[in-house]
């Protein structure tokens, strides 16, 4: 990694420091540039657009070439006189069922990630899939969906994808393929398998397994392994440990009043995710001054998603996290084998406080440990669970979801081991990536050359394909029939919306070639499956309605009674581990183990808290930096073990002290034209006996510095009101975001209301619109509820056919995303408060972007949208200059992809797909409107509450956002609205915005002092 | 000093100057009427079909529904143009050998889509809805003109924003009875602008100013 950009200017963090102190606590604020007042951030905060190119590539300045252009503008009016290309209407010959022209249908299927499934309707335009949402009716959705499931659309029409049989690296084909395989079916056969592998990675697909468990019938000696290097090994070792087997753990997180999170990202990865943060949330759902909250405290190195939600957070050192458990354990009456004494930088009477808090709230309290800290703290979360009574309420138990549990790296250990004894004549590999993401200390090229044939099934020609004899271009989920089980076991058939792009075929294809059962499709596999699982006379009917409602019925696993074993704790240590700086190893929040590299809505997706979009980084706490003296871009090169690796250096709020974070995903090689060659590979120094966490990390910096570009402090709202002549104005804070803890909040329910006298209709010299008839659609965000996901960011992307733009003109600000989630931090740069704050389009009622558009580009709809009119506009920006919540887009080039064929299909046809030179913004999703509007009045009723939901209130994990028409008294959105905590963005402005907030909450301890 | 130039210069100057109004004039309603010249807006324009099907033959003397074929008209944006199964099955029985239908056959035989010219088409920015204009009584023939009548289909209309804007400021210039959307033969009464009002508020028509907002038809 070199650095070829400009460097950035370091800030000098002793100065923030002493800014903030001054500022004292309350003050929010937009990250380290926001503090340190840095240029960048002030031009960004300032200006429009702060990077525009004064001069082009010919060196012809925008001023020069306006004047040129002023002549020729009448003959450029001409352009516009086009005649309507010819266009040719292609129909059916035999016109399928149920398509209707027009009209989206809904297939019900199952997104299988890292094995489990996520239940997801998907919405297919004559046959096209274009967009995903989730499925109420499964329980690991609920309704909505994470990041992935949204962008997983763009996966299958990744025009990268793999398209042909490789037989080293020629073109083969897939018939000589399938003779091979027989052939090779008849050689095995004779001996029993031996030297047979297979490897994939996590299933839970009954199929599946079905199969396997014949195959290994037939063969008994070939082996099934598995592997993905963000498995959790950790949970499934640490329930072996405290029941002596494998269980699947299941929270209820809408039955715990209190809620200990010991290094675990439970909102935003691990399966029930997305459940688990709608439970979280709705435990915490406030409606008024009588409502109640649970309390969430969290112990992390590194703020995350779900931590940064936690009443009380600490920041503490991975390797710290398994003392902490040990002392509440202790102090809970769990017996625990060692002598516990708490490490440093917990707050004295922090645990105390947690071990009453948790002791007061029996059989309503939860601990759950991340899948990140080793088994013992598993198994003591589950012996504190056990305790605390939480078993059967807050959190059950079932058998594992998992077709073949096992410890994924010891797996991955035992084929590397005979791999080297040569006892692999032919290695099979379903998915996967072992080659970039096996542990540092399995080197797996060198081993797996030893394999005399090696096949690779896969949707990308990626690293590993590389090195096989045949690859085999994998269909994707949502062109191939099979099955998948959440985390409590229910299982969805996963059913295709289209035929593979790409001839494409799926795990269950080969594998019933290899055992003899050639010819079965897929679809036969999986339906014959259940046929026997499920026989019976109506299983037609039965088979339809799985079809129809994306869940097989009664497949939820059964709670299991599990006895803990009381001498579970068996390893001496406890206490800190030796000290130095210590490295732990993260999945990307936005790419996730790599495999997501080659998508570009996820590469451009600002990840949660940092912003940072198409990089990963290595970051360190503020004090770390200091003393090593790093800033943001500075090359490091950090060293573990004897392996190194370069990284650019990240200041990131929040961390502990004397801890790189290094995330997982980049530096691939071999991902694409998105995905390849950006970032570092963090693998490269991961071994797999400190697979998440060690210490002993030498960091060293390179003296390079590298550009990285982060979103934190594009488009701020100025939190300093304008100076008024009214003198109490003067210091006014206008409270962009605003937070009480729920104490204040039942003294003072108003207190984040605005000052009525600051919106009035009166004020404005405009003639006021009639607000009063029809529809008036609103939006309010409860900022109590949302927890910075990003999952309506992607939805907004998928539903409006949002372009990506690429990290150069990320850079210059000009990032498309309708809908953008802010963070802002309060208090000191160790420990601060993280929030997020989602901001669409406010859809003002005094819209100052309409005012000023020269052309009427963006009008006023009677039902209170500002409109934004594309055929209309000219791109004068003049909107996006005047608009005071910096929510709308230009598109200075041309962004969209108008000429990769395969991602035509991808399109939301109810969307127009912007050109060069076009203002565009958030529109509540009128597409959507507009379509329940026609429905409703054909069929002669008024809109229902709820019927229009738009993308980021269909997708959200938490339900924070609640669109609906205002004047209908009786509409959620209408109720939400007339909650205390009701407040607007800039009200000072008197822009009447249709979005709202509701203020931000927090249940602290009383007896725990921050 | 002479005199450049001889005094009848000075009405050619005049002249020129005056007749430069005249001649920009020209230029503008020169453009004008190129704009809504069938050469440019192509209504009346015999666009070549793979068949050369007859609206005329079929609707006004056979009296096939519009729906027959136009299947979704009353509940889709798009009215549907018919899969060659549904003129199979009447040419499946009835002129079987004729060869202005071989390319019908073909496809029935080979699986293969007829490609019919787009006739009436709109830009790709707007999102007409043909089931909501059906819902509100304007019948087929508003826009399509003369279709029962028309031996290979032509476009009747400009369909320019101004033409679509003329009928949502004033619907009741053209909205007819629910009963008569599909009737090619129907002729508004004398007192169509009476009938009309009436009919805007039986059918719940909206006002101009939710009509005519852009969002009705752009997005």
């Amino acid at each position: 990694m070199s650095g070829k950009e400009k460097p950035q200017i370091p800030i000098d963090l002793a100065a923030v420091r002493s800014a903030l102190e001054k500022s004292g606590g309350k003050r929010m604020w937009r990250g380290l540039d926001d503090l340190a007042g840095s240029r960048e951030f002030q031009d960004f905060r300032d200006h429009e657009y702060p990077y525009d190119d004064p001069k082009s590539r010919l060196g012809v300045s925008r001023r020069d070439f306006l004047k040129v252009a002023g002549a020729a503008t009448t003959l450029l009016g001409l352009t516009a006189c086009t005649k309507l290309p010819v266009e040719k209407i292609v129909p059916y010959v035999n016109a399928p069922e149920q398509i209707v022209p027009g009209h989206p249908l809904f297939y019900a299927t199952s997104m299988p990630f890292q094995g489990y499934g996520t239940g997801l309707l998907v919405e297919s335009h004559m046959g096209r899939p274009t967009k995903a949402e989730g499925n109420p009716g499964h329980p690991a959705s609920l309704g909505s969906t994470d990041i992935y499931a949204q962008a997983s659309l763009l996966d299958m029409y990744d025009p990268d994808r793999a398209q042909v049989v490789l037989r080293e690296g020629h073109v083969g084909s897939y018939s000589d393929f399938l003779d091979l395989l027989k052939g090779l079916r008849a050689e095995h056969l004779a001996k029993k398998g031996a030297g047979l592998r297979f490897l994939t990675e996590t299933v839970t697909s009954p199929t599946l397994a079905d199969q396997f468990h014949d195959l290994l019938t037939q063969f008994p000696q070939a082996k099934w392994h598995q592997y993905e290097p963000l498995a959790r090994d950790n949970a499934r070792a640490g329930a072996k440990l405290a029941f002596g087997e494998y269980v699947e753990t299941v929270y209820h997180f809408d039955q715990a009043d209190v809620v200990v999170a010991l290094d675990s990202d439970f909102m935003a990865s691990g399966p029930g995710a997305v459940r688990y943060a709608r439970e979280f949330a709705n435990k915490r759902r406030v409606t008024g001054p009588d409502s109640t909250m649970s309390r969430f405290y969290a112990v992390e190195c590194t703020p995350t998603v779900t931590g940064v939600q936690a009443d009380h957070r600490l920041r503490l050192k991975s390797g710290d996290v398994e003392a902490v458990a040990r002392s509440l354990a202790a102090q809970l009456g769990v017996k625990v084998s060692s002598v516990v004494t708490a490490p440093a930088g917990i707050p004295a009477g922090w645990i105390e406080a947690v071990v009453r808090d948790l002791q007061n709230h029996k059989g309503a309290c939860v601990v759950v440990a991340g899948d990140h800290q080793p088994p013992v703290v598993h198994a003591l979360a589950h012996a504190m669970n056990d305790i605390l009574g939480g078993v059967g309420k807050t959190v059950t138990y079932t058998g594992p979801a998992e077709a073949n549990p096992m410890d994924q790296v010891q797996s991955l250990r035992d084929l590397a081991s005979d791999l080297d004894n040569g006892a692999v004549e032919m290695l099979v590999m379903f998915g996967g990536n072992p080659i970039y993401n096996a542990p540092a200390d399995i080197p797996f090229l060198d081993k797996l050359k030893k394999a005399k044939l090696r096949i690779h099934l896969s949707l990308y020609d990626n690293e590993t394909a590389e090195y096989c004899h045949w690859h085999i271009p994998a269909a994707h989920y949502l062109e191939s029939w099979s099955d998948a089980r959440a985390d409590d076991g229910t299982v969805g058939i996963i059913q295709p919306l289209i035929a593979p792009l790409y001839n494409g075929v799926s795990a269950h294809e080969i594998l019933t070639v290899l055992q003899g059962q050639e010819g079965r499709t897929g679809h036969t596999i999986v339906r014959e499956y259940w046929m026997k699982q499920k026989p019976g006379a109506n299983f037609e009917e039965q088979w339809e309605a799985w079809l129809e409602k994306g869940v097989v019925a009664d497949t939820a696993l059964p709670a299991k009674k599990v006895a803990l074993k009381l001498d579970f704790d068996t390893s001496g240590g406890g206490g800190s581990k030796p000290g130095g700086m210590e490295v732990v190893f993260r999945p990307d929040p936005t790419v996730w183990d790599g495999r997501y590299a080659n998508n570009g809505w996820l590469q451009e997706l600002p990840k949660p808290i940092s912003k940072l979009t198409w990089d990963n980084v290595a970051s360190v706490s503020p004090t770390t930096a200091q003393q090593l003296s790093i800033s943001n871009g500075d090359v490091l090169k950090v060293s573990l073990g004897g392996r190194s690796v370069t990284a650019p250096a990240w200041i990131s709020v929040g961390q502990v002290d004397e801890c790189v974070v290094l995330y997982l995903g980049y530096g691939r090689r071999r991902a694409g034209r998105i995905g390849t060659g950006i970032g570092y590979d963090a693998y490269a120094i991961r071994s797999s006996d400190t697979p998440w966490f060690a210490s002993g990390l030498q960091v060293k910096k390179t003296g390079d510095t590298y550009k990285l570009v982060t979103t934190q402090h594009h488009r701020i709202m100025k939190e300093n009101g304008v100076e008024t002549e009214i003198e109490s104005r003067a210091a006014f804070q206008r409270g962009v975001m605003r937070v009480g803890t729920l104490e204040e909040f039942k003294q003072n329910p108003d207190f984040a209301k605005n000052p009525p006298d600051e919106t009035t209709e009166a004020k404005s010299l405009y003639p006021p619109y009639n607000y009063k008839v029809g529809y008036q659609w609103g939006m309010s965000i409860d900022l109590n509820a949302c927890i910075g996901c990003n999952a309506c960011v992607i939805a907004c992307q998928a539903e409006n056919n949002i372009a990506v733009v690429g990290k150069d003109q990320v850079s210059k600000g000009r990032e498309m995303h309708w809908l953008r989630v802010d963070s802002y931090f309060q208090g000191d740069l160790d420990q601060p408060q993280i929030y997020s704050e989602p901001v669409p389009c406010m859809q003002c009622e005094n819209a100052p972007c309409e005012y000023v558009c020269p052309v009427g580009a963006t009008v006023h709809s009677p039902e209170g949208l500002n409109e934004m009119v594309y055929n209309r506009c000219v791109g004068t920006r003049y909107c996006s200059n005047n608009c005071s919540y910096k929510v709308r887009h230009f598109n200075f080039f041309l962004y969209s992809d108008w000429n990769t064929p395969s991602l035509f299909g991808l399109r939301n046809p109810d969307v127009t797909v912007r050109s060069r030179g076009v203002m565009e913004k958030c529109t509540y999703c009128v597409q959507r409107i507009n379509e329940v509007k026609i429905k409703a009045e054909e069929s002669n009723r008024t809109i229902q509450d709820g019927e229009i939901a738009t993308a980021c209130e269909q997708v959200c994990p938490t339900k924070a956002i609640v669109f609906g028409d205002i004047i209908d008294s009786g509409s959620r959105v209408a109720k939400v609205k007339g909650q205390s905590r009701d407040y607007s963005l800039l009200a000072d402005l008197n822009t009447r915005p249709r979005t709202t907030y509701l203020a931000k909450l927090r249940n602290p301890n009383p007896e725990i002092k921050e | 000093m002479p005199q450049i130039f001889h005094r009848s210069a000075n009405t050619i100057a005049r002249v020129s100057i005056y007749g430069a109004v005249f001649i920009l004039a020209g230029l503008g309603y020169l453009g004008w009427r190129v704009n809504f010249s069938s050469y440019y807006t192509n209504v009346g324009a015999h666009e070549p079909q793979p068949v050369p099907f007859s609206h005329k033959h079929h609707v006004s003397g056979l009296g096939i529904d519009c729906r027959y074929c136009h299947v979704s008209v009353e509940n889709s944006s798009f009215a549907g143009i018919p899969p060659t199964h549904t003129c199979m099955s009447c040419h499946s029985k009835i002129w079987v050998n004729s060869a202005m239908l071989q390319p019908v056959r073909f496809s029935y035989a080979t699986d293969q889509s007829l490609a019919w010219t787009r006739v009436n088409a709109l830009p790709d920015f707007v999102y007409f809805n043909h089931g909501i204009h059906i819902h509100k009584g304007i019948g087929c023939t508003t826009c399509h003109g003369p279709v029962g009548d028309m031996p290979i289909t032509w476009k009747a209309n400009t369909l320019y924003m101004r033409w679509c804007i003329n009928c949502h400021k004033h619907p009741w210039r053209y909205v007819r009875p629910r009963q008569y959307v599909f009737s090619v033969t129907y002729k508004p009464p004398p007192d169509q602008n009476a009938l009309g009002r009436r009919l805007v508020k039986e059918y719940k028509i909206k006002d101009a100013t939710q009509i005519t907002d852009c969002y009705t038809c752009h997005r």
